[in-house]
């Protein structure tokens, strides 16, 4: 779907725990905790607190300074049970909230709603802010941390930090030019580790959908990053994209891999988790258009839209993906 | 000798799970369950114990050992005490396990945090 007015980015900012601030984009990200708990007596709290963070950080950089902020609507969501992150830092915001749910695919959701809002004439600027936690998303999709489960190669490490923007109707930034809405398919996996070859095809359906949509080809785009397929994912998808003569190539990348060094830090294929595509946009690929090195990029938030209990009951693992585009 | 023994056989058994773990989807749970499952076949069949005199803490430390545990405190029970003693006995032997497992597991719970 295309904007007529496209919205503007006009603040944005992301923040990271301990394992993501030594990964490669490290120094880009605006505040890193030393560790996983972050003064916190939870590790949901804590995912709460860098929601906040992230909300406020983004804010300032928007130049809204105001208590409680001036923003129309405030769109957040997280992946844990009954969105608790996103309430709570609700409460905080203090604005009219939606909450959202739609996995690891959050962030583009989010951005999508927002500027279709504002585009629609239905608000002037909107906060969007999405969080996952090491320890607090583990717990809810598979194992506690205690109980030192061992992890397949092909697993991924969830990604600890929250991404905050501040959608505008006018000002400087780069802008949301096209949407695409993601349907929600399903290839048959049923394992809840192997969660990158679950979301690729639904990364390169919804890619596919897009260039169809607006007549662009992969070439268009500087840069097209999918959400969090992690190494094998990503693999698996520039297969399946090539089976429908798409080929991604030099200027497609994956969030999960980018944010990790995966030779050097312990986290098996990759990242996964609403904050991978969060913060690795937030925090890199923005900070890169400023600079001037990225103009058009496509992001493509992946989300594997299982719970413990459909997997348990031996149920496949439905995914989707989201698509905005960005332009300077 | 016994040592060597000990570790083939204990070093057995945790491949034979860590083969069912890697090329399965089985849970760690299942494996876990499974383990304990065969132990008490063999239990029951009188060949576990035989492993143990074999093979030491080889065999009496891994998980199958417990499944052994549970079907001879059943059997023992059985004969003394009748059909009842199946309920009642399978926690004979195995009570110190599963109160140390209690006990352990909730000072550790009192005194360390989760980290990553």
């Amino acid at each position: 779907m295309r904007l007529e007015q496209p919205p503007v980015i006009v603040g944005a900012a992301a923040v990271a725990g301990p394992v993501e601030a030594q990964g490669p984009l490290g120094h880009e990200f605006d505040q890193t905790y030393p560790d996983l708990t972050i003064g916190q007596t939870s590790f949901e709290k804590a995912e709460r607190q860098m929601m906040i963070d992230a909300c406020n950080l983004a804010l300032k950089r928007a130049g809204i300074e105001e208590k409680p902020p001036a923003v129309d609507y405030f769109l957040a969501g997280d992946l844990l049970n009954q969105l608790i992150t996103a309430s709570f830092s609700g409460l905080e915001v203090g604005v009219p909230m939606y909450g959202l749910y739609g996995a690891c695919s959050t962030f583009s959701e989010a951005l999508a709603i927002g500027a279709k809002l504002i585009d629609g004439g239905f608000a002037d600027r909107v906060l969007c802010a999405v969080s996952s936690h090491n320890g607090a998303a583990e717990r809810q999709y598979r194992y506690p941390t205690e109980y030192g489960s061992q992890k397949k190669p092909y697993a991924q490490h969830t990604v600890t930090g929250a991404g905050a923007v501040v959608l505008a109707a006018g000002g400087e930034g780069p802008r949301i030019t096209y949407c695409t809405t993601g349907k929600v398919v399903d290839f048959g996996i049923a394992d809840p580790f192997n969660q990158g070859a679950a979301m690729a095809p639904a990364a390169v359906d919804t890619i596919e959908a897009h260039l169809k949509d607006t007549g662009r080809s992969v070439d268009y785009y500087d840069l097209i990053v999918t959400g969090d397929l992690a190494s094998f994912g990503y693999k698996m998808a520039v297969r399946l994209a090539a089976e429908r003569n798409l080929t991604l190539g030099q200027n497609y990348r994956d969030c999960g891999v980018m944010v990790y060094d995966l030779s050097r830090q312990n986290v098996n294929a990759g990242g996964s988790g609403c904050a991978s595509s969060a913060i690795v946009t937030c925090g890199h690929l923005l900070k890169e258009m400023a600079r001037g090195r990225l103009r058009r990029l496509l992001v493509v938030s992946t989300g594997s839209l299982f719970s413990p209990t459909s997997f348990q009951q031996g149920e496949s693992i439905p995914t989707i993906a989201h698509a905005v585009a960005l332009e300077a | 000798m016994m040592y060597l023994k000990a570790f083939l056989v204990g070093g057995l058994i945790c491949l034979i799970a860590q083969v069912i773990l890697d090329n399965t989807k089985l849970s760690p749970g299942h494996v876990l369950s499974g383990l304990t499952v065969a132990g008490g076949l063999l239990g029951g069949l009188g060949l576990y114990d035989k492993l143990i005199e074999f093979a030491g803490a080889g065999a009496s430390v891994p998980i199958a050992s417990f499944g052994n545990a549970l079907v001879k405190g059943a059997l023992q029970e059985l004969n003394q005490n009748g059909l009842v003693g199946v309920l009642t006995g399978m926690f004979e032997v195995t009570s110190t396990g599963i109160a140390a497992a209690i006990v352990f597991a909730f000072l550790t719970a009192v005194t360390f945090n989760p980290k990553s």
